[in-house]
């Protein structure tokens, strides 16, 4: 009984402890004019999908409410922030050749329709960046367009 | 008793180990972060020279003028090609880990892609092109075959406007589906059709639909 005690007394000193460790921050004062939002007439339930859902790894500006800062989830999460911005940074947006800018279209597309992205752990901790079928739906085909005016 | 403290006490070492150790994962992590950081930078000064060959592109009567260049070939775009042939093959024979080591294999040879002996609208082009194919090459190396195939469509697009400016000294067919995808095409270097996207599912779903040379 005792050990088990002093286990989860242990853990506990631990889960404490790993809060005092700083994670980089993701985050930036201004928003380039490269930015999806500024170079593309997005309409503004469009907006508020992407902001909610897909900006936190895919941009330089991250949300960061209280349990996005919590450890460990801010460790998860810097590791997805890094390579998420690697494959796909809408505050660079401008910055693609036309066709790289088709290209990533497609990827995203693709990454919705399978429910690829958001990423489930994400999901997991914020449950309003699921999106529901029917936002799905407008998300796609709105995507879909911007690619065909390419 | 006395084991238990001593077990207890071997126990909270243990976990003072994990937690530090976690820390020192998380400092080789920003290092990462810094070399990612470092990468932006430099592609950004890509991007940068890009634009430069765009505004050089205004003058459009190099285009026309340096347009017969095509007729020699440039090694390296074959070599290119062989290597999409191959890993094309991985893919008709549902072979993910071969497909992922010549996805890999296929990156490379696109980065040593010598665009020198191009006119300056298509040295950008070629620059924007093999951007683009490398990071679905890249995608390919590191995927599951149903992933692998979705790059393999973009990188076929790639591919073929690549050999548009590069030409080749082989007869290629571009071959169609209608089926995957809303319609995917690909390139072959036989006539008969083997299909990528589909591999033994449906290993005959197409027909040519072009023929390059
Ligand atoms: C929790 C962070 C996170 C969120 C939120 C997120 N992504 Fe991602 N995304 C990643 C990571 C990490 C990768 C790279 C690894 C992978 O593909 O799983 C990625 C990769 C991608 C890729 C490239 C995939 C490929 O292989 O071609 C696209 C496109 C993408 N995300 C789009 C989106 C979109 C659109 C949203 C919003 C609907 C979104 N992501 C939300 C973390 C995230």
């Amino acid at each position: 009984m005792k050990t088990v005690k002093n286990i989860v007394l242990v853990l506990m000193v631990a889960f404490v402890g790993i809060q005092f460790i700083p994670t980089k921050r993701n985050q930036s004062d201004t928003v380039p004019v490269t930015d999806f939002m500024l170079v593309n007439k997005v309409p503004n339930n469009i907006k508020s999908m992407l902001q909610v859902s897909c900006y936190d790894c895919h941009s330089n500006n991250t949300n960061y409410p209280w349990y996005n800062k919590m450890q460990p989830i801010a460790w998860f999460l810097e590791g997805h922030i890094n390579e998420g911005k690697a494959e796909l940074n809408f505050s660079e947006w401008d910055s693609l050749s036309n066709r790289r800018k088709l290209s990533k279209l497609r990827s995203i597309i693709k990454q919705i329709e399978s429910d690829k992205m958001p990423l489930e752990f994400y999901i997991s901790i914020h449950k309003d960046a699921e999106f529901s079928e029917e936002e799905k739906i407008t998300i796609i085909q709105w995507m879909t367009q911007l690619r065909d005016s390419l | 008793m006395k084991n238990l403290k001593v077990t207890t006490g071997i126990l909270a070492i243990a976990i003072a180990l994990v937690t530090l150790t976690v820390m020192s994962c998380k400092d080789t992590k920003k290092e990462h972060s810094n070399e990612d950081s470092l990468h932006t930078e430099m592609s950004a000064d890509e991007n940068h020279s890009a634009m430069n060959h765009d505004n050089s592109n205004g003058h459009h009567d190099n285009e026309n003028k340096e347009m017969t260049m095509n007729a020699d070939q440039d090694g390296n775009s074959e070599l290119i090609l062989k290597d999409y042939f191959n890993l094309k093959n991985a893919l008709v024979a549902d072979d993910n880990s071969k497909a992922k080591e010549l996805g890999g294999k296929l990156a490379k040879s696109l980065v040593n892609l010598d665009v020198s002996k191009y006119t300056d609208a298509q040295k950008s082009e070629l620059n924007e092109i093999i951007e683009d194919a490398v990071e679905h090459a890249e995608h390919i190396s590191e995927s599951p075959m149903a992933h692998q195939r979705e790059h393999f469509k973009i990188l076929s697009k790639d591919v073929t406007d690549m050999v548009t400016i590069t030409g080749t000294a082989n007869t290629l067919y571009e071959q169609f589906c209608p089926m995957y995808d809303k319609g995917s095409a690909w390139l072959s270097m036989s006539e008969e059709v083997r299909n990528p996207y589909y591999g033994s599912k449906m290993l005959k779903c197409g027909k040519v639909q072009k023929e390059i040379n």
